[in-house]
């Protein structure tokens, strides 16, 4: 056992290794992600995945986390991410009453400066603390949704990401002993700079196939059935056929089995499918295109190809 | 590693460089390190190594699958394949240069032939020439009834346009010292410099203007305004970022990366290469769904200013048209119509593509001279009223007068 979790600490050894890694992680992974993953890891740079919202894309960072058992430090990415809550802040009213008890106290001007710029009124934030050593080895830095965010940032991020290293003004450089595992996300409703992008190891995460996808509901939702599991990725793979406006992920494939479980569903009806198809879909349009006579198609098609399949 | 591996994987970045793949001598290097990492022992797996390293836009994929499957089997094929089918890859300077020199060139005969000095129509004596009065004239003056030279002095004129920039505030701030929040940061460093009493230091958000995306009708019977609207999309293009500009008849065309060239006739002239469609039919429905599904997330993101110019005299008599307008209105900070039959006093929306638009638009405002354009630069400065509010100001009185016709 000791020596498992000793094991499981240690980057992997091949590409391989990398798909058992995220296997051990409950991630079923194509061989050609593992390839990136294990670039990644062992070449020490980012990891950069693009695609659609719910292809398992911040998943793939969190099992890494667990899977090594290191650290997850998430920076969430939104308009107008500065350095003051991305990299580090100064906490103002402890330095404040620093500065009044030293007055009281009289003390030398150049003995107050050293104290109140001194780790002990910097509050760290996520890019700073993944520079950190943490317990067994470097943490994994994601850095979700990176499209969110403005250009300024993406152009301060080429910096860190480039040297792992942060410059504050008051207190120096720090640099980080041990790279962090970095993986960059992002959703592609503007395009990232070629600059950063080149940086990193580039992975297109897409849609899973069906023989994917079940492997994928087998280990997400053990519990389903595995004829209706058939039935869900049947038609959920018809649904990334059809002509709508978001396109199921899995992270939706994996709900849908989850609420039909919950409903007693043993086989997918009509019914069952409209009452449900708030969790697949989540555009009114959508919805209003597929509910009724285009699923009850739909699901025929499956059945049918299911049957002959048999 | 081998020589003759490392020489290969070069030759193949070389190859992917040549079909258009932006490759420097880093990635070759990273590449060689990549390939050193995973071993060649697994074709598969040799592929996704290269892949991790040279592709970064997943559009890129296509290209590079198929270098690498015929790269990989026999390396001179594929750079004679390519050297067949690949024209010489412009470097960019070349033709633009060769372009300028056959302008002046044609400048200086004019010149030379004494058919008109003022064959270069210079900006400034344009204005010199114009008494007030011709100008307020070409103001107000629709495009359609413009004559030539007319019409060249409005391009002139929309070529010195700028749009305001409409910031609107982002969540970042900037030093001011009449700003209204208390800038900590800054304040305790100059406080450590000058000692003593703490001066406080103040801070305001940040403004910025909004991506703008404009969505240009150039089917038919917008074919004279169109034309015209093109000078004033590439001087906003060229006057401020994130500006993205979609053409569309029967189909929809990207144009904003032809629109950034500074000068104004390669701009259009390339334009008009990468557009099929001018003055054909409108399928305004199925072009809004065509943006709505590929582009609309991808630059509207941000909070996006829309102008929609069309006449909206749509083909398939505004078949799905509703639906996509709403879509499109749902995605966007502002959605404004630019419609050139407005000009008309009497105008009402009679058609049945105006009238699935109509419902679904921020604001509706003419755009048929070069007053109107000014009018809407002056509306865009200042800050959108509330949806709701706007649209009523102006829906209301265009109902009212159709109601009217309806009894009489």
């Amino acid at each position: 056992m000791n020596e498992r979790t000793a094991a499981s600490a240690t980057l992997p050894a091949s590409v391989g290794a990398t798909l058992e890694l995220l296997a051990r992680g409950d991630y079923v992974a194509d061989r050609s992600l593992a390839t990136a993953v294990y670039l990644a890891l062992t070449l020490r740079r980012p990891l950069f995945l693009e695609g659609e919202a719910g292809v398992g894309k911040t998943e793939i960072a969190k099992v890494l986390a667990t899977a090594l058992g290191r650290q997850l430090i998430r920076l969430q990415c939104y308009e107008g991410l500065d350095v003051a809550s991305a990299v580090y802040e100064w906490n103002y009213a402890r330095q404040m009453i620093e500065i009044r008890l030293a007055e009281a106290g009289q003390e030398g001007r150049d003995t107050v400066e050293e104290e109140i710029f001194s780790e002990r009124f910097l509050i760290k934030r996520p890019l700073l603390q993944a520079l950190e050593p943490a317990l067994g080895g470097a943490p994994v830095l994601l850095i979700d949704e990176l499209d969110r965010t403005d250009e300024p940032f993406e152009a301060y991020l080429l910096e860190v990401l480039s040297d792992f290293q942060v410059t504050i003004p008051e207190i120096g450089t720090v640099k980080a002993a041990e790279p962090p595992i970095v993986v960059i996300t992002s959703n592609r409703t503007r395009e990232i700079h070629d600059a950063l992008k080149r940086r990193c190891f580039y992975y297109w995460v897409d849609y899973p196939d069906a023989k994917r996808e079940l492997e994928i509901l087998k280990v997400k939702a053990p519990g389903a059935a595995a004829a209706l599991s058939r039935e869900v990725v049947g038609f959920v793979q018809k649904l990334r056929g059809a002509d709508l406006f978001k396109l199921p992920g899995v992270a939706e494939t994996i709900d849908w089995a989850h609420a039909l479980m919950q409903l007693d569903v043993l086989t997918l009806t009509p019914e069952a499918i409209n009452d449900t198809l708030g969790v697949l879909l989540k555009y009114q349009d959508d919805i209003a295109k597929i509910q009724g006579s285009e699923a009850l198609r739909l699901l025929e098609q499956v059945k049918a190809e299911l049957a002959a399949a048999q | 590693m081998s020589g003759h591996l490392l020489a290969n994987l070069m030759h193949f970045a070389r190859t992917l460089r040549a079909a258009g793949l932006p490759i420097g001598p880093g990635k070759v290097l990273a590449a060689a390190e990549a390939v050193q990492a995973v071993g060649i022992a697994d074709r598969q797996d040799f592929y996704w190594t290269l892949h991790a390293v040279f592709v970064n836009r997943r559009d890129q994929l296509p290209l590079f699958d198929q270098a690498f499957h015929i790269f990989w089997r026999n390396p001179r094929l594929l750079e004679k394949m390519l050297s067949l089918v690949l024209p010489p890859l412009p470097s960019e300077g070349l033709p633009q240069g060769e372009e300028m020199m056959r302008r002046l060139a044609e400048a200086m005969h004019a010149g030379e032939n004494g058919a008109g000095g003022e064959a270069l129509p210079d900006e400034i004596e344009l204005d010199a020439a114009m008494t007030f009065s011709d100008r307020e004239l070409l103001r107000e003056m629709d495009f359609e009834k413009m004559s030539l030279e007319e019409l060249a002095q409005a391009k002139a004129a929309l070529k010195r346009m700028r749009l305001p920039e409409l910031a609107v505030p982002t969540r970042r701030f900037r030093p001011d010292p009449a700003g209204a929040r208390a800038d900590m940061r800054a304040t305790l460093r100059a406080a450590l410099r000058a000692g003593g009493l703490l001066a406080l230091r103040r801070k305001r958000r940040q403004t910025r203007p909004p991506p703008l995306v404009i969505l240009c009708d150039i089917s038919g019977s917008m074919n004279r305004y169109s034309r015209i609207f093109l000078h004033f999309m590439h001087a906003v293009t060229n006057d401020r970022d994130r500006v993205h500009t979609f053409l569309f008849g029967t189909r929809l065309t990207n144009v904003t990366r032809y629109l950034r060239h500074k000068d104004v006739d390669v701009a259009l002239d390339r334009v008009a290469g990468a557009v099929a469609d001018w003055s054909g039919g409108t399928r305004i429905g199925q072009c809004l769904a065509e943006f709505n599904r590929r582009w609309s997330r991808r630059v509207l993101g941000q909070g996006a200013v829309v102008l929609f110019i069309s006449d909206g005299l749509d083909r398939d008599a505004g078949d799905g048209l509703g639906k996509e307008m709403d879509r499109l209105h749902k995605s966007c900070r502002r959605l404004i119509w630019l419609n050139p039959l407005l000009r008309y006093a009497a105008f009402e929306p009679k058609s049945l593509g105006m009238r699935a638009i109509l419902p679904h638009v921020d604001e509706f405002r003419p755009v048929h001279s070069l007053a109107s354009l000014d009018d809407l630069a002056a509306q865009l400065n200042r800050p959108a009223p509330r949806r709701l509010e706007a649209a009523a100001a102006w829906r209301k009185p265009v109902a009212r007068a159709a109601e009217e016709r309806m009894h009489a």
